[in-house]
């Protein structure tokens, strides 16, 4: 009976912590566009750090950071998006986000807030691929007036066609 | 619990784990056997106690065919015991037993991978079915009368029977004994349910009937904890001698203590449980025996620890702990760096802390050390591997071969051992087929008849040496050298090439001199697996060649890949730690002594000898760093004959680094082995000396 109850608790437990996550977005802005994702994915934010650069990366991942001893990655989500890079203030932030074990840093401009967009708010992309990183928006949530760019950051992290084909051209 | 993700579902690891030992254990018994050719009693008995093992824990995993390949084999081995005067066929015994092995391992690869147990062994039990009725047949054709047989063993203290027909029914014993048996389990040990089971599995044999409680400890997880605190109680009846009934208790691990009392009356709380369920058995009493003869002790009260001793001086743990450990470690010693060489302590006296901190660095020297040593693992494992790769080829390339293993004691790290199996298999296979020659052939040259394999470890400064050495025929530099011409690999005048760089060729891929492709090798697919394998463990091969005579192949291989003594660089404002090994001297030199050739490279003399220059920040496309050759310094690098001159801006000092994989997410770039945390929390990226210099000069 112990270990029963133990794991109806443990169950519940895991439950409301999913529960307490879902619908929750954390925003941060590059430029003037405001993204957001999921907020389960999100371990950590820091602010800028010293970061060594590793020779022979996409110029968009910067390098590797010492978290507390734990060797990481980080990308600027700027150079990502092909935006022009900019220097890093006190305002810059790295997100660390973990996602199907791996732990990767995502340099941001500022983070913003944690909002709450029930699913109902949420639409998906326009089916016309205006801008190249529209690949990256799963969704568009609608928070009053404004819109969030909700980003796939599986995709963020591993869609390489585009940097391949670049390569080839 | 799995929270941390390294863990299975600790059952199946442990059946795993504890498979994979019995099964490699049964066939050093069968291959040692074979050689002797005979079974004794005691390796009967063992490879009867294994397969009675691997079928128990098999069928409380569910793995039925694994279990019935298993209880097929102990049937087999049941009857062996029984009547140890049979006519063998040694050879289709071991060999079956043998493919029996191969069966179970197969199979528990699969579940070790996350797949299914899906392999069907019924051909294989139905030829071992039928390799038993024969000897039945055969054996009842000798003894025309299949009635007990009793034979006095020569010190005439202890008799021995022989039972005769297999499965008679069991008559009816009076002469049974009452047991009441109370076991505890070492606390700590987890799982009393299971290992109360396994009590009762190695009992079954032995008794004719049993009563346990907790009854229903594989059901019932609080099983555990009543075991725990009361013990586990067991009632038995039996007609074994006290000696007997200990010894199997005995085979239990983890056990702690254990009250054997010889009773007339189970207790009331048997009795109870008695009428309520009777347990029933797996296999009936297969044996009856006659009454001992022997007096028996009625009861021992608080017997001590027994002779299990030896198994409770060992744990295994999972290699991912130690690894996790291993890390921690590392970081204790970059922090302890950190704090001691604190710039704020700077230009302070402070007597009392630098004393404190000696002590500290003291105790972290020796905890990395002591983590360093629990990862090192014998590689006799690896080595006694390899007697069933020349086992299993003798006999089908019909070469007698005798293999030698000397030095299995040494030790490798854990890591390493793991990447050692495969290319030594490989050399082994290559040694058999292509280095020892055909009985004839042997003889005619003047060589002993049986052929001789020698799998050599031993210690060699930081790293280990092994050598595979042959007395066959040798590689033969002409030929070797023809197939190197015709595919255009001979660079050098022919009469320069030393014997070592003739038969370094060999290890290229797509290689091979045999003209015949044999099951086993010739496809030149192989050895540059090998060399593959050992360098990306960091070691290297030598091979040295008599003609006629035999072939030595030396695999050097580092001791550890988790430490490594470096020197640290700094190129513009990223730092760099070349590993000491590599690193012959370094120098300043003017820009007046570098050359350039037309195509941009440079070069420098040294003493008379010419070298590369590679600039690291030209290589790794590295900004801001020093281009004036008079303002860096040259590093001369050396690895496998390849020698060149590293350009760095300045050497910053040397240290032991723990050398730490880069993120999985970044790709690999070739040249960069890892990377380490510094003293003041920054990263250095480790050169990987073999691939900076093999991307850079060919």
């Amino acid at each position: 009976m112990v270990t029963t109850k133990m794991a109806e608790v443990l169950s519940d437990y895991v439950e409301t912590a999913e529960d307490t996550q879902r619908g929750k977005f954390l925003t941060f802005s590059i430029g003037k566009e405001v993204y957001g994702f999921e907020i389960k994915y999100v371990t950590e934010i820091i602010g800028i750090q010293e970061i060594t650069e590793v020779p022979e990366l996409p110029n968009y991942v910067k390098g590797i950071i010492n978290l507390r001893g734990k060797i990481i990655p980080v990308m600027d989500v700027r150079l990502r998006f092909k935006k022009e890079a900019r220097e890093y203030n006190d305002r810059t932030c790295i997100v660390v986000i973990d996602i199907r074990d791996i732990s990767i840093g995502l340099i941001v401009d500022h983070v913003a807030e944690v909002l709450v967009i029930p699913s109902e708010n949420i639409v998906p992309p326009p089916a016309v691929k205006t801008g190249f990183h529209n690949r990256y928006i799963k969704g568009i949530g609608k928070v009053g007036t404004a819109v969030k760019l909700l980003l796939d950051c599986d995709k963020l992290l591993n869609d390489e066609e585009i940097d391949t084909i670049n390569k080839t051209v | 619990m799995s929270e941390d993700g390294i863990s299975k579902e600790p059952m199946l690891e442990m059946y795993l784990f504890e498979g994979n030992q019995l099964v490699e254990q049964l066939e050093d018994i069968i291959i040692k056997c074979e050689k002797d050719k005979r079974f004794e009693m005691g390796a009967i008995n063992e490879i009867f106690r294994i397969m009675h093992t691997v079928k128990g824990s098999s069928a409380m995993m569910m793995f039925n065919h694994i279990g019935s390949v298993a209880h097929s084999m102990e049937d087999l081995f049941f009857f062996i015991r029984a009547n140890q005067n049979i006519q063998l066929n040694f050879a289709r015994l071991s060999d079956l037993v043998l493919s029996g092995i191969d069966f179970i391992k197969a199979e528990m690869h699969k579940i070790e991978q996350g797949h299914a147990a899906d392999g069907l062994g019924d051909d294989l039990i139905d030829e071992i079915k039928t390799l038993l009725t024969q000897m039945k047949k055969s054996y009842e054709d000798q003894h025309a009368t299949p009635a007990v047989v009793s034979n006095s063993s020569p010190d005439g203290t202890k008799t021995k029977y022989y039972i005769s027909s297999y499965k008679t029914p069991p008559e009816e014993n009076a002469a049974n004994i009452k047991y009441c048996v109370r076991v505890f389990f070492d606390e700590d040990c987890q799982m009393e349910n299971i290992r109360a089971y396994m009590v009762v599995n190695n009992l079954q044999d032995i008794v004719n009937e049993l009563y346990h409680i907790p009854a229903d400890m594989i059901d019932n997880e609080q099983s555990a904890d009543i075991i725990r605190d009361n013990g586990f109680l067991i009632c038995f009846s039996t007609a074994v001698s006290y000696a007997e009934v200990e010894s199997a208790l005995n085979q239990t691990a983890f056990l702690r203590k254990m009250d054997i009392n010889q009773v007339d009356h189970y207790p009331a709380e048997i009795t109870a449980l008695h009428r309520k369920r009777e347990i029933v058995l797996e296999d009936t009493p297969e044996a009856d025996r006659y009454p001992q003869s022997e007096n028996l002790e009625t009861s021992k009260e608080g017997d001590p620890r027994t002779s299990n001793n030896r198994q409770q001086n060992i744990i295994s743990v999972s290699v991912a702990k130690l690894d996790m450990l291993m890390d921690i470690v590392g970081e204790i010693v970059i922090s302890e760096a950190m704090v001691t060489k604190n710039p704020d302590l700077a230009g302070l006296q402070l007597e009392g802390f630098s004393k404190a901190a000696r002590q500290l660095r003291k105790l972290t020297d020796e905890l990395q050390d002591i983590v360093m040593s629990i990862r090192m693992v014998p590689v006799s494992m690896v080595f006694h591997k390899m007697n069933r790769i020349v086992r299993d080829m003798s006999k089908r390339l019909a070469k007698e071969v005798d293999l030698e293993i000397i030095g299995e004691t040494t030790e490798v790290d854990k890591n390493i051992i793991d990447h050692l199996s495969d290319p030594l298999m490989h050399l082994i296979r290559n040694a058999m087929d292509h280095g020892l020659e055909c009985k004839e052939e042997r003889m005619g040259t003047g060589k002993p008849s049986i052929g001789k394999i020698t799998l050599e470890a031993k210690n060699a400064g930081g790293d280990v040496v092994i050598i595979v050495r042959d007395d066959g025929k040798g590689l033969n530099r002409d030929k070797i050298l023809n197939k190197a011409r015709q595919r255009g690999l001979v660079h050098k005048p022919e009469h320069e090439l030393t014997d070592k760089e003739v038969f370094s060729y060999i290890l290229l891929a797509g290689f091979s001199t045999n003209e015949e492709v044999t099951e086993f090798s010739g496809r030149g697919v192989g050895m540059d697996v090998v060399t593959k394998n050992i360098e990306k463990i960091g070691g290297s091969i030598a091979i040295e060649s008599a003609f006629g005579k035999g072939t030595e192949i030396f695999v050097k291989i580092p001791l550890t890949l988790a430490i490594i003594d470096g020197i640290e660089v700094s190129v513009g404002k990223s730092r760099y730690t070349i590993p000491t090994i590599s690193i012959r001297e370094s120098f300043r030199i003017d820009e007046k002594d570098v050359i350039s050739d037309g195509d941009g490279n440079e070069l420098i003399m040294i003493r008379g000898q010419c070298y590369p220059v590679l600039r690291i920040h030209r290589i790794f496309n590295i900004k801001n760093a020093v281009t004036t050759i008079s303002d860096g310094i040259m590093v001369m690098i050396e690895s496998d004959s390849k020698t060149a001159c590293l350009f760095v801006d300045k050497l910053v000092g040397e240290q032991q680094v723990v050398v730490k994989a880069l993120p999985r997410y970044l790709k690999k770039v070739q040249g960069i082995a890892g990377c380490t945390i510094l003293g003041d929390g920054g990263i250095s990226l480790i050169l990987d000396i073999n691939g900076i210099l093999e991307r850079q000069l060919s």
